[in-house]
């Protein structure tokens, strides 16, 4: 029953597994859905879904496999005629909700597709026909506990409306990022590694010191463990990046907020990275990038935030540089590549989507550097690859 | 719908969506953890206590902080207890029973009525934790080698788990679990949850305060949100003052109730909570 949702979720990405779709099943059996579409939506939601992030695929994937359900055009009108408001109140009362037989939802879209084709009339208050009012599982207005509703209005939304809403459109994880979540991707940025002064008492030392030493206590101290890690961060600050300016702040501001960085440095650059590198965007001092590939390490993890798209001169021509009173020597791609070779991990963030990554240099950049877009699904596999084990 | 299933329909003084109160009736039913997501001040931890309450049980909180281990929660042998009585040998430490002291999940094991068990924000705790707890959660027995005794609940508690999503739960984890999001609520459903809180609030103080209130939610650049837990602090304080309805939106007093932020407080306080204007972000200054 319902295998073909399972697939609808699986082909909309949602991670759905065996187990909970037998959980989903025992609920059902034990008839946790009421027979009611609105209550199903909400019982599958939150047995299958386990993360809001996942709600606005599960919407679409819903959508897609219950609302292909529509009575066609011309039939619909004709249909609301007979719907109409006033004939409604009158068919209400004096009827008994637990003598009605309820269907499933095949049988109900079987049925409803039968009585569609059989109908010659307008009818209400009835059992059996499309019609307002009555016990029929069809049209609105009616009290069948579990039907179809064709237009008018029900007390509660219809689960296909709820699911077409998309309220949880702004969860998604490959859509918005703010800072908090840029945190908590940062913070999987870490490696424990003890340093420091011997502060914490190492349990299994100490036993194994207090046996030797026939039951008097021993006390071993160790250090802390620390995050080991070394964040550089470069931000593209060309007038194409403008209209991400908020976007990278913010993820400037979350790295630079969680200080559980052993080292957190930052520079900006025009367009492409070339002998020199600004410390802020006000004017700010140089420094040249032969330097800091002098000074920092190979450990450090290397976060680069730009567009990367520029002219190609830009990018492969010395004194490509568009700052008119700047030259450079080296062309830019060079100083990429010794960027790459220099550091064991490095990345590069794009805040525009992948579908515009055919231009020339950004298709170069990314041959220097695995390139991630900058949303939260990006960085998270950003950070992976920058996690990696160095190989 | 049987009335065994529908156990739980909210309380007077928490009110739960149709959809909140459908996922802790199917948890409850299926006898699976319901995790609970959503905003800070949505109520996570409130709806344990209003589950207890409209259920009339028993509420344990076990409360998770980043030192919490698993084991916490089942039981604590305490060694250093048993050690210093042996070494001055005035107790009897030949019963090991007597140094076991159950955590809060194997005091809601051994209750014998079914109790509400709320293991709150467990995201803060390591990584690992959740998986740690599996099987305890599943088969709702344990074991402890040292009496040789099992634990297994007499009556399955009706396990909630809030989480603020610091981290990422386990996948193994969250298959066994039901799960519901707390979505921000809208201004209508807003104003019945305030209305519970302030059942005779004037109904003109009410509605400038929640419009006061989503308009600064909507300021994007805030950075901690005020939420409804916030929300009630302030109307609390409006009705102390007597504050003027027709003045709240736009003098925003007793500011500091709905923004904990110094940076946000002079945010609003600058650019006044009417004005659409957006700075330009300190990036490009």
């Amino acid at each position: 029953m319902f295998t073909a949702f399972f697939y609808t979720l699986k082909a909309h990405q949602l991670p759905v597994t065996l187990t909970e779709w037998l959980a989903l099943l025992e609920a059902m059996r034990q008839g946790f859905a009421g027979n009611s579409l609105v209550s199903f939506y909400y019982l599958a939601r939150s047995l299958l879904v386990k993360s809001e992030s996942f709600y606005d695929q599960y919407d679409l994937a819903f959508k897609e496999y219950f609302g292909g359900l529509e009575v066609p055009e011309a039939l619909f009108d004709e249909l609301l005629q007979w719907l109409s408001e006033e004939t409604l109140k009158r068919h209400r009362e004096g009827i008994d909700l637990s003598a009605l037989p309820t269907y499933d939802w095949q049988t109900l879209e079987k049925m409803f597709r039968e009585r569609l084709a059989e109908q010659k009339e307008r009818h209400d208050g009835g059992h059996r026909w499309i019609g307002t009012g009555g016990t029929s599982p069809f049209g609105h207005g009616g009290v069948h506990p579990g039907g179809i509703r064709v237009g008018g209005e029900s007390g509660n939304l219809s689960a296909v409306k709820i699911a077409t809403a998309r309220q949880f459109r702004d969860y998604r994880k490959d859509l918005i990022l703010d800072t908090r979540q840029i945190k908590v991707a940062l913070k999987k940025l870490r490696q424990l590694r003890r340093t420091g002064t011997r502060l914490e008492l190492d349990i299994d030392s100490s036993i194994r010191e207090t046996c030797k030493n026939a039951g008097e206590i021993e006390l071993v101290f160790h250090p802390e463990r620390k995050n080991d890690i070394k964040l550089l961060l470069l931000m593209d600050a060309g007038g194409s990046m403008l209209p991400y300016a908020r976007l990278v702040n913010r993820l400037f501001s979350a790295a630079n907020s969680i200080n559980h960085f052993r080292d957190f440095q930052y520079y900006y650059f025009h367009n492409c990275i070339y002998d020199y590198l600004r410390t802020s965007m006000v004017a700010g001092e140089r420094v040249a990038t032969a330097h800091l590939l002098h000074i920092l390490d190979s450990s450090y993890k290397v976060i680069i935030v730009g567009d990367a798209s520029m002219a190609p001169y830009e990018l492969f021509m010395e004194n490509g540089i568009i700052d008119y009173y700047d030259r450079n020597e080296t062309a830019g791609i060079d100083w990429l590549e010794r960027l790459a070779a220099h550091f064991r991990h490095i990345v590069w963030l794009n805040p525009t989507p992948p579908k515009y990554w055919q231009h020339p240099t950004v298709s170069a950049i990314g041959r220097v550097f695995p390139m991630f877009h900058l949303s939260l699904a990006g960085l998270e596999a950003a950070i992976q690859e920058l996690i990696r084990p160095a190989h | 719908m049987t009335p065994k299933f529908n156990r739980y329909r909210g309380t007077s003084s928490y009110i739960a969506s149709q959809a909140l109160q459908n996922d802790v009736n199917v948890a409850i039913a299926l006898g699976r953890p319901l995790l609970i997501k959503g905003e800070p001040g949505t109520g996570k931890t409130l709806l344990a206590t209003s589950i207890a309450e409209g259920l009339g049980t028993e509420l344990l909180v076990w409360t998770i902080k980043s030192t919490t281990r698993a084991q916490d929660g089942l039981y604590v042998y305490d060694t250093v207890q048993r050690l210093n009585d042996a070494r001055f040998g005035d107790h009897d430490i030949s019963d090991i029973k007597r140094y076991i002291k159950l955590g809060k999940l194997g005091q809601a094991f051994t209750r014998a009525k079914q109790v509400v068990l709320l293991i709150d924000e467990i995201d803060k705790a390591d990584i690992e934790f959740p998986n740690d707890l599996l099987t305890e959660l599943d088969e709702m027995r344990f074991y402890i080698p040292e009496t040789g005794e099992t634990i297994e609940a007499r009556q399955r508690p009706v396990v909630i788990i809030t989480s603020n999503a610091e981290k990422e739960l386990p996948d193994a984890f969250l298959r066994r679990c039901v799960f519901h999001y707390i979505k921000f609520p809208e201004p209508d459903f807003m104003e019945e949850i305030i209305r519970v809180h302030f059942p005779d609030l004037e109904k003109k103080m009410l509605q400038e305060a929640i419009k006061a209130f989503f308009r600064l939610r909507e300021l994007d650049d805030l950075r901690k949100k005020p939420s409804t837990s916030e929300l009630i602090d302030w109307i609390k304080a409006l009705v102390a003052s007597g504050a003027n309805p027709k003045e709240i939106g736009r003098q925003l007093p007793f500011l500091g109730a709905l923004l904990k932020n110094e940076q946000d407080y002079h945010r609003v306080h600058e650019g006044g909570a009417d004005s659409r204007t957006v700075k330009r972000p300190t990036y490009f200054r």
